[in-house]
């Protein structure tokens, strides 16, 4: 594996696969990017918070959900409450990849600050025939972080030019986003339950209580509603394994 | 190109939140085995935050809004992110003008 990793030819032929995988996601995140920073940049952030977010958090639906939810003062605690809910999925995915990762433990603390939805689902699928190298995992991280943080600084720099996002319907726009997005993580009976109890209870409570506590209510309320709908269920695997 | 002090205390925290969640995994690798339920749960969370977050928008806001939200759903799983969006954007502002 060292001889490997020393290998120049081995290095750039690495490289280029992370960089073949990874382009389509990459072109596909760019107006996404634009649209972030121009609808955050509407909602009263400045073009440079909009850029140090991207830069240091690097997370798009936990970004999305900020921006969304995005009041003035910033209410921290609920921002740093919500953006890890969203973002313990990163801890499944994590301790999954970490031992295919072909890195020194020091090396993995700074290559899991890249860690997103694609480049861990894109080296899973490399690691079930070969280690996902440092090479292939750094370009595909890197690639993606840059790209994320020049189009939101850049669609906050445009947006401030563009005015009202409503006009052109563009408030909504994120709202199809995040629909697009839920739609992503599956149509089973467990998440369609999880789904509605969480749309319900956040309605409610955004209407009889208020913001901010509709998120953080309405997502237990979620994955309670998912835990006790996948009962039945594992129960009877469990039946159909004795 | 100012930056709030607040607006920075956020990030920061929402930065290191994330971070955390990145790098846990390191120490629970190989020890982390969720049971059928918990599982669930876990997998739920990221779909039920994100449906926590827009719920205000897409049904407490008026009917535009409501039927957009339904008409995106139903193409969401069939078409990608991009052309969902654009679906959605569309016909909130079709409803907006006819409601």
């Amino acid at each position: 594996m060292d001889q490997m990793r020393h290998s120049p030819r081995t290095y750039w032929s690495e490289a280029r696969a992370g960089l073949r995988d990874i382009a389509p996601a990459a072109i596909a995140a760019i107006p996404i990017g634009l649209l972030f920073g121009a609808v955050a940049v509407a909602k009263g952030m400045s073009p440079a918070e909009v850029g140090l977010m991207s830069l240091l958090v690097f997370a798009g639906g936990a970004q999305f959900a900020a921006i969304e939810t995005w009041i003035h003062p910033a209410p921290i605690l609920t921002l740093a409450f919500a953006t890890f809910l969203i973002n313990a999925r990163h801890i499944l995915m994590g301790a999954s990849l970490s031992p295919k990762l072909a890195l020194s433990r020091s090396q993995e603390f700074v290559a899991l600050f890249f860690l997103t939805d694609e480049t861990w689902a894109l080296s899973e699928r490399r690691a079930l025939d070969r280690p996902v190298t440092g090479a292939y995992w750094g370009v595909m991280g890197v690639v993606l972080f840059f790209n994320w943080t020049i189009t939101t600084f850049l669609g906050a720099v445009l947006g401030s030019f563009l005015g009202d996002p409503a006009r052109l319907g563009a408030d909504f726009a994120f709202t199809a986003l995040f629909i697009g997005l839920i739609a992503g993580f599956g149509r089973g009976r467990v998440m369609l339950v999880a789904v509605a109890v969480s749309a319900a209870v956040a309605a409610l409570v955004y209407r009889y209580i208020g913001a901010p506590w509709h998120v953080a209510s309405g997502a237990l309320a979620g994955i309670a509603a998912a835990y006790l709908a996948a009962g039945e269920k594992s129960q009877s695997r469990e039946k159909s394994q004795s | 190109m100012n930056v709030d002090p607040t607006t920075l205390l956020a990030i920061l925290a929402m930065a290191v939140a994330t971070y955390v969640t990145r790098i846990a995994g390191l120490f629970v690798a190989d020890r982390l085995v969720l049971s059928g339920r918990a599982q669930a749960a876990f997998n739920a969370i990221p779909p039920a935050v994100l449906v926590a977050v827009i719920a205000p928008t897409a049904l407490t806001t008026g009917w535009a809004e409501a039927i957009a939200t339904l008409i995106t759903a139903l193409v969401a799983t069939r078409l990608p992110l991009l052309a969902t969006i654009l679906v959605g954007v569309v016909s909130v502002v079709l409803l907006r003008a006819v409601l």
